[in-house]
């Protein structure tokens, strides 16, 4: 599977750095590296969801506690947590950190994830969600550290879209 | 039995624990009987009360937590209940208050009025530990064994389908969202915290 390894590591790597200690997640694709890198830390708690919106609640008691925690999830599953970002997380003032795989761009050979694709930033958007992609490896570091910043700052949430060119390794 | 008087018997239990509830007459129910800053009223998102329930008791796993949920809300996440019974946190307290409706939007029923039975669900789901109730007293005693057993539980506790006249209170969102937060981190730590 062309996931890439190194990206993922990375990824993984500033989250860590960042204070991360609690990731939910809905596996995708793009995230099995990720996922597995969770589950193996013993310094990170897992927490495997049914639905992705159960990740915004467990974010906001998590933060509410003391601990940061980030969501893994695809377009798709940022799009079916809607109600529980803004009625849980912006009601609320939680800086939530989304790392949202961005499927349905340039390149996408699967016909059902394109319409998610095309509207993703579009919600974002309309939700008043500061975001950014991580398109290559020199931008993971950084922008993971400043959408974290923001959210602190503005007790918000925020999203980094997790696309192509940085998660997927062509054949 | 009324919801108000199960909230009333166990209002002495829930003074050293974290509690979560729901929207709505719960909310409104328990802020009339007394606020503690130990007190989180989710306002909105229905079903995510059990969510963050979970979050605060995998943060703080020495800090006894309870979730104050309805079955309006519960429907709305029952794949969270798979969630809970996997990550099993045994500080956690599971109460669904079952009026068959959605009592706080004009009193439509709920499908617990037609047969779907919540205990069954969450004990299906894999939830330890679960009853369902109709007295008072039984609310009383189920409640407190469910606080003393490591373990995690769900109680559900049949009441009746009345409320307050109004829900709005005087505290604002915010006000006891940055209370419980502080609250929260306050309350002295065995362990360390993973923060």
């Amino acid at each position: 599977m062309p996931v890439s390894t190194a990206s993922s590591k990375l990824i993984y790597e500033c989250l860590k750095d960042v204070g991360v200690r609690i990731v939910s997640a809905l596996p995708e694709t793009w995230l099995v590296h990720l996922i597995r890198m969770s589950e193996e830390d013993p310094e990170m708690t897992l927490v495997r969801l049914a639905k992705e919106e159960e990740g915004v609640g467990i974010s906001a008691g998590a933060h509410l506690a003391g601990v940061k925690s980030a969501m893994l999830m695809q377009n798709h599953g940022f799009l079916a947590s809607v109600n529980g970002i803004v009625s849980c997380a912006q009601l609320y003032r939680i800086p939530l950190l989304m790392l949202i795989s961005h499927r349905g761009e340039f390149g996408e050979r699967d016909p059902w994830q394109t319409e998610g694709g095309g509207v993703t930033e579009h919600v974002l958007d309309a939700l008043r969600i500061p975001h950014a992609t991580l398109e290559s490896p020199d931008h993971v570091g950084r922008r993971i550290q400043k959408a974290q910043t923001l959210a602190y700052s503005a007790s918000r949430p925020v999203a980094l879209l997790l696309c192509r060119d940085l998660m997927w390794e062509e054949t | 039995m009324k919801r108000r008087e199960a909230l009333e018997a166990i209002y002495p239990m829930l003074d050293d624990c974290a509690v979560v509830t729901i929207m709505g007459a719960v909310a409104a129910e328990l802020q009339s009987i007394g606020h503690r800053q130990n007190f989180f009223y989710l306002q909105h998102a229905m079903g995510l009360a059990s969510s963050m329930g979970l979050g605060i008791a995998l943060s703080r796993p020495e800090l006894k937590v309870v979730v104050l949920d309805g079955d309006g809300s519960l429907l709305m996440n029952l794949g969270g209940l798979t969630t809970l019974a996997r990550y099993r946190p045994r500080n956690l307290v599971h109460v669904v208050f079952d009026n068959e409706s959605l009592l706080s939007v004009g009193g439509f029923p709920t499908a617990t009025s037609t047969g779907s039975d919540l205990a069954a669900i969450a004990a299906a789901a894999g939830v330890p530990r679960t009853t369902t109730v109709h007295s008072r007293e039984e609310f009383f005693a189920a409640f407190g064994l469910a606080k003393e057993m490591d373990d995690l539980s769900t109680v559900v506790a049949k009441v009746e389908a009345v409320g307050p006249s109004g829900y709005v209170t005087d505290l604002s969102l915010l006000e006891n969202r940055y209370q419980f937060a502080r609250y929260l981190r306050s309350v002295p730590t065995e362990t360390a915290p993973r923060a």
